[in-house]
């Protein structure tokens, strides 16, 4: 018989968590396979040897800074990405002439490769604020096409209901175009947190911005010091997961506070 | 003051016109029931009386200052709210207290804070009319309005339609003669396009 307790729900969850603890622990052991096969720490490092440099690391100042700065100047690049994103978006929906400006501009900016933008940015900016432009230019136009395809796709009929019932462009913003767009805006700033970090760490590396993981991973890279480079990429990667996380969450209350509140 | 179509022409795509020099006068109060084949021109003649299509020819007076609720033949609930926050966004002053009364009068207790997906089709329709009775209102127009309801229960709430709209005017599109019945409905048989009818 089934524990009162433990809910379809909270089994799912177990579920769920047990299959993720299974998969990492397989590809642990995979990785210290591998490491024994190579036997060359310089190339693959066991993970114990990862955990120790990373151990040792977490405990200089240097890595905290490091850390922290990388991650404010990569959230400011975000950030702005995603307010120029969605009003680049209105604009473009809007506006005709903003659509035949910004259109082709933005669709350019997202062919062309990072490294090209990094290296002609290298040139015009200072190296501190290269990777929160970096960042900032690989969020933008991922932001743009998400929010005008979410403007896009509002239901017509919807907005023909808020009309009859004479909501007001107030009401009919906050109930019906806001959370139309929403999965869309949501769903491009989960993607665009990943590839902010992705370019902004890339753009720290070429530049060699100061106290930075990028600049970190390029010394240890140098150094050959192969374990540090594992641990500084685990850093990012362990980052990346935790704002995404913290993103989808928050945007999950955020949606749900906001439609508890309709029609007050 | 009546509505009334003086020679209304309305065409969507500029060649096949839906009405064409189209006229009716509506009572000022009442019900009147529209039915005619698929295609004959009715959404259109609701969605000129919503407001939501202006006439490109010809004049519709005595909608100057009236406003409509509108059961739309698709429900057009906002699935991220619930049925009480979707009734009580279209009332005037506190909206949940109007939303709760209206929602158990259409015989949704209980179902108030479910959200429309967890709602069966025969629910939903009784939200999107809960919302009609509830907003403040000068006519109603109905589209269909009663599909997938029971009998006892679509009676019922044409009983509600029929006291708070006793003075005011009732649109009500359907096919089903009873459903016209229901609300004492003077029939308008409509055919098109373009628009023509007889009583």
């Amino acid at each position: 018989m089934m524990n009162s307790t433990t809910t379809p729900k909270n089994k799912n969850k177990i579920n769920r968590l047990l299959t993720g603890l299974g998969a990492a622990a397989f590809w642990l052991v995979m990785w210290q396979i591998i490491s024994m096969l190579v036997a060359q720490e310089l190339l693959v490092p066991a993970p114990s040897v990862v955990l120790k440099a990373l151990s040792g690391l977490i405990r200089t100042a240097e890595f905290w800074q490091s850390a922290g700065l990388s991650l404010l100047r990569i959230l400011l690049g975000f950030l702005l990405g995603i307010i120029t994103g969605s009003l680049a978006a209105i604009l473009t929906t809007r506006f005709k002439v903003a659509d035949a400006l910004l259109s082709p501009l933005l669709r350019l900016v997202r062919a062309t490769p990072v490294a090209s933008f990094i290296i002609l940015a290298l040139v015009w900016i200072k190296t501190g604020n290269l990777p929160s432009f970096i960042s900032f230019l690989m969020v933008v136009p991922l932001v743009w096409s998400n929010v005008e395809s979410g403007i896009k796709h509002i239901d017509n009929r919807l907005l023909e209901m808020a009309r009859v019932y004479r909501l007001g462009w107030f009401k009919t913003l906050i109930f019906v175009r806001i959370p139309s767009v929403m999965p869309y805006f949501m769903a491009a700033c989960t993607a665009g947190m990943g590839l902010a970090w992705k370019s902004g760490i890339a753009a720290e590396v070429i530049c060699r911005a100061p106290l930075s993981i990028g600049n970190q991973l390029q010394s240890a890279k140098t150094h050959l010091e192969t374990p540090e480079v594992f641990a500084w990429t685990i850093t990012v990667v362990l980052l990346s997961l935790m704002l995404e996380k913290l993103l989808v969450t928050s945007a999950a209350r955020f949606g749900k506070r906001f439609n508890a509140g309709g029609g007050n | 003051m009546a509505i009334v179509f003086n020679e209304v022409d309305f065409s969507y795509d500029g060649i096949n016109k839906i009405l064409d020099k189209f006229s009716l006068a509506f009572p000022e109060k009442g019900a009147v029931c529209l039915s005619g084949p698929s295609g004959c021109g009715k959404t259109t003649l609701l969605r000129l009386l919503a407001g939501l299509e202006k006439p490109q020819g010809g004049i519709i007076s005595g909608m100057e200052s009236i406003h409509p609720a509108f059961v739309f033949q698709e429900n057009r609930l906002l699935p991220w709210m619930s049925a009480l926050d979707n009734v009580a966004l279209v009332c005037e002053g506190d909206g949940r207290v109007g939303a709760e009364k209206w929602l158990n009068r259409v015989g949704l207790v209980g179902n108030e804070h479910k959200m429309p997906g967890e709602l069966s089709g025969g629910m939903k329709r009784r939200i999107a009319i809960a919302r009609a009775l509830a907003a403040p209102a000068d006519f109603l127009i109905l589209d269909e309005p009663f599909t997938g309801l029971d009998k006892p229960l679509w009676k019922s709430i044409a009983d509600h339609i029929s006291d708070i709209y006793a003075d005011k005017l009732v649109i009500m599109v359907t096919h089903i003669t009873e459903h016209a019945y229901s609300l004492n409905a003077k029939v308008i048989k409509l055919n098109g396009p373009p628009l023509g009818y007889k009583y």
